[in-house]
């Protein structure tokens, strides 16, 4: 039965994992940008829900209606300027750059929130839950994350391969410059890339905020967890990010088992694991490595 | 270009300096004797500024070395910070004073980085700069789980009761200056050894440098162990002027981004950068202290703004424009006045 | 021919010169290029084509002279423009999307396609393999293939310049010949074709002119016929290479 709920518990996280990390996997694949700021966006997100969208007369509940696509425009306007400038000089300046993005917003959140804990306050909602087996149980809220972790990589995935849009970006990420030779404006296809990240890493962000509390500091642990999903799952593979980060639950949950401090060292390990051993990742293509 | 320089073979003269070196050697030898005598000289609470300054110069010249000098873009030097502060407390709780475990602590995290090189150097880029962060991390949730150094609440540095505040004051501020003394003092004869010039060679062109023969990786292992013992030396002097050892205070991100701020607003790839970088920091710091966290927030934009803007830092800047080096690594042509 | 267009040379390069960092790559080269015209670049290793032909569709920026196309100039055009407008390279080492199925690779470039006779369909009836092997992914194919697909990924834009740089760069002979055998179908469209080439002879053998590059000049200009063995081979070294050409001003 404990294996049961080390399963079933690191599926449920596993999802939320994915919702965050496919934004991060798609700038990689595109931009060939690891976003460091990346998981701060998220925390914003969910500040944003908690502060702001009660002043514009918007429920917690609902306020991913407009920080979501709020956010994808936030993507488009950050790639096209800063983003762009630190690509144009070179993948060492977006480093930096993203990092020093990731500092600056941690503390500006610590400014003007202070380090106090705060959630994204759904009502009675968060602590329901269904009765799965004998000792365990399934709430709502994770299994709606999760729903919606699987319906947006579905989506991102008919995205890239049915439209013509994100056909031009497969395009952009295999290589840039015969992309433009057919036509295509990297630059402009970067600022989607983006603002599609932008959106699903402040809804997972928001959900983040529903499912426990956040703080400033919250957003460097989820980066991290977002990358040892992408990369355990595979750079270049939507549904190797899913199971990257299922992979990467299940291990912190038999961590958090075995000795509760173990939690996160365990998916830690995993990540180093799948490094030494397969680099490119469960799903991944070799060439995909930068 | 035995070619070219047979053809006027007195028009060139390769040089090391703008200055004669017998000007760079008095210079440093002056503010060598001043810092040491600096707790006779300044009020206490400049010597206390000092040592954090000192502290933070050696991380920084240590993340200029593995970033602007050899092109590894680490965020987890905070890692070596916190196991250099950890041998130290380990080896003190051992019984050993801890100003003497200062080397020692240093070389077990030299130790302890030379396995880690084997995973982390077969990456590049950003997927470097992560899994150095990951090692970091794991690093501190296994010294957290150790009760004999106090696991997640810490624990008081063994040894230092019996002195005096102002001895220990004094201790740990001459401490702190010796062991940014001795890193400096190192990276600079390392960057003027043969090793400096493998590692312009590689910034240049790695592919180039590789087939001409040098040995990149192992160019690369050496300057990363050579970072990690000298962030352990960070680590063991924050730990004995601190000296309550914690994980949450050792192994702090932050560390991470103040050494790659300051080295990139100081200029990277330069020996004085660092130390420039240093000094606007705790300008920045002492004149905002009472505006929490933001020295941070602006430091760290104008870390952003440099690295877009002006890559080579504020000291590449005045470098450019002057022509002056202070402490030369490299060397340069020079054309006598006709 | 007979409307207003035809007053202006459908490309025209008029002094232009590029640099790679200190490196003069291109020296104050000066063409036109007209409707139906295949004018072959021809020239040794390093002289310069391939960064002239780049020049062209936007990848490097001249540092002086003038590029105009049907009477405009293009330089402040990005790259992804002047496709639009009508100018397509099939760049040296085919470049196609290698994670994509032939399919997609034509779809890519169809997408900001100007009107015109080309279409998805209208390749595969110019290669009738392709239509069975449309699902494949391209990483699949032979050399010779994916140069078809290369090629056919340019026209789908419906180019009124169409560039080509190094087509027969690792093929086999018999493969070169097949590729080379839909150029006069292309130009019958009006195209004007612009190639650039290591193998003289196979330049020669398509081209209505030709234009030799040496070390980034441009060192002899005419039709093929008009072009001696010896002339081309003085414009291909340089004459200090060559014995008898001593009166080569420099």
């Amino acid at each position: 039965m404990t294996w049961f709920n080390i399963l079933i518990e690191g599926i449920l996280v596993g999802g939320f994992y994915a919702l965050f990390a496919c934004g991060l996997s798609l700038m990689f694949g595109v931009m060939k940008v690891i976003n460091l700021a990346h998981g701060d966006m998220a925390v914003v997100a969910a500040y944003v829900a908690v502060f702001l969208a009660p002043k514009w007369h918007v429920p917690e509940v609902w306020s991913f209606l407009i920080v979501v696509p709020l956010f994808g425009l936030l993507g488009y306007v950050v790639q096209r300027t800063l983003l762009q400038k630190s690509i144009d000089r070179d993948p060492f300046t977006t480093l930096l750059v993203t990092f020093g993005l990731s500092v600056v917003i941690e503390n500006l959140l610590l400014a003007i929130y202070s380090a106090n804990g705060q959630s994204v306050n759904i009502g009675s909602l968060v602590s329901k839950s269904f009765q799965l087996s004998s000792s365990t149980y399934v709430s709502y809220v994770a299994l709606t994350v999760l729903g919606a972790a699987v319906l947006v990589l579905g989506a991102l995935q008919l995205f890239l391969s049915r439209t013509n849009t994100g056909r031009v970006i497969r395009a952009v990420s295999d290589d840039r410059e015969a992309a433009q030779l057919c036509g295509a404006n990297y630059k402009h296809l970067f600022g989607i890339a983006a603002a599609i990240s932008f959106a699903t890493v402040a809804l997972a962000g928001i959900s983040y905020g529903v499912m426990t509390q956040f703080a400033p500091s919250s957003g460097g642990a989820n980066l991290l967890f977002a990358f040892e999903a992408v990369v355990i799952g595979g750079i270049g593979s939507l549904w190797g990010t899913l199971v990257g980060g299922i992979a990467l639950g299940i291990a912190q949950q038999y961590g958090a088992h075995v000795n509760p401090a173990y939690q996160i060292l365990f998916g830690n390990l995993l990540f180093l694991l799948v490094l030494a051993v397969r680099p490119q990742g469960l799903f991944g293509r070799k060439e995909a490595m930068a | 270009m035995s070619e070219i320089l047979s053809v006027k073979p007195t028009a060139l003269r390769v040089e090391r300096s703008t200055f004669s070196p017998l000007f760079t050697l008095g210079g440093v030898i002056a503010v060598a004797a001043f810092f040491t005598l600096a707790p006779w000289i300044l009020a206490a609470s400049w010597v206390s500024i000092l040592s954090n300054f000192f502290i933070l110069v050696i991380m920084a010249t240590m993340w200029n070395l593995l970033a602007g000098y050899a092109g590894m873009v680490s965020i987890g030097q905070q890692g070596f910070v916190g196991l250099g502060a950890y041998a130290t407390l380990y080896l003190a709780l051992k019984g050993m004073n801890p100003f003497v475990a200062i080397p020692f602590a240093a070389l077990i995290c030299g130790v302890i980085a030379i396995p880690i090189t084997f995973l982390l150097l077969r990456l590049r880029g950003g997927y470097f700069s992560v899994a150095t962060w990951v090692v970091a991390d794991s690093a501190m949730l296994l010294i957290l789980s150790v009760a004999y150094l106090g696991g997640g609440t810490g624990k008081y540095m063994p040894g230092l009761l019996s002195l005096s505040p102002t001895t220990l004051n004094h201790d740990v501020y001459l401490a702190t200056w010796f062991g940014a003394l001795v890193v400096l003092v190192g990276t600079y004869l390392l960057l003027r050894s043969r090793v400096g010039l493998l590692l312009s060679s590689m910034r240049d062109n790695e592919i180039a440098a590789r087939s001409a023969g040098a040995k990149v990786t192992t160019t690369r292992r050496m300057i990363y162990v050579v970072a990690a013992i000298g962030c352990g030396v960070a680590g063991a002097v924050l730990a004995v002027s601190q000296p309550f050892v914690q994980p949450g205070n050792e192994f702090q991100l932050q560390f991470a981004a103040e050494m790659l701020f300051t080295s990139m607003i100081g200029g990277l790839g330069t020996i004085e950068g660092p130390i420039l970088g240093s000094i606007i920091f705790f300008t920045l710091q002492q004149s905002l202290q009472n505006w929490g966290a933001w020295y941070l927030i602006i430091f760290g934009s104008l870390a952003v703004v440099v690295a877009i803007w002006q890559p080579r830092g504020l000291w590449g800047a005045i470098r450019d424009r002057f022509h002056v080096e202070l402490l030369p690594v490299g060397y340069r042509v020079k054309e006598p006045r006709a | 021919m007979s409307n207003g267009a035809t007053t202006h040379p459908l490309l025209r390069v008029r002094d232009v010169s590029v640099h790679h960092g200190q490196l003069l790559a291109v020296n104050s080269v000066s063409f036109d290029l007209n409707r139906g015209e295949v004018l072959a670049v021809i020239g040794a290793n390093g002289a310069g084509k391939s960064t002239l032909l780049r020049t062209i569709a936007g990848l490097h920026h001249a540092t002086s002279g003038e590029i105009t196309y049907e009477g405009t100039s293009i330089l402040s055009l990005p790259a992804h423009r002047r496709v639009t407008s009508g100018i397509s390279l099939v760049p040296e080492g085919r470049r196609l999307f290698q994670s994509m199925t032939l399919e997609e690779n034509l779809l890519v470039g169809a997408h900001k396609a100007a009107p015109g006779s080309f279409d998805v369909a209208a390749i595969y009836d110019l290669f009738p393999w392709m239509r069975d092997r449309r699902k494949s992914k391209v990483k699949q194919f032979s050399g010779g293939e994916q140069q078809a697909v290369a090629i056919g990924r340019a026209l789908v834009a419906n180019p009124k310049v169409l560039m080509l740089d190094e087509v027969s760069l690792g093929l086999a002979p018999i493969v070169i010949e097949r590729i080379y055998e839909i150029i006069p179908q292309i130009v019958s469209s009006g195209i004007g074709v612009l190639l650039v080439e290591q193998d003289v002879s196979q330049g020669l053998r398509v081209a209505t002119r030709a234009l030799c590059l040496l070390e980034g000049r441009t060192t002899l200009e005419g039709t093929p016929d008009q072009l001696t063995p010896e002339s081309i081979e003085i414009a291909y070294f340089g004459s200090h290479l060559v014995s008898d050409a001593t009166k080569e001003p420099s």
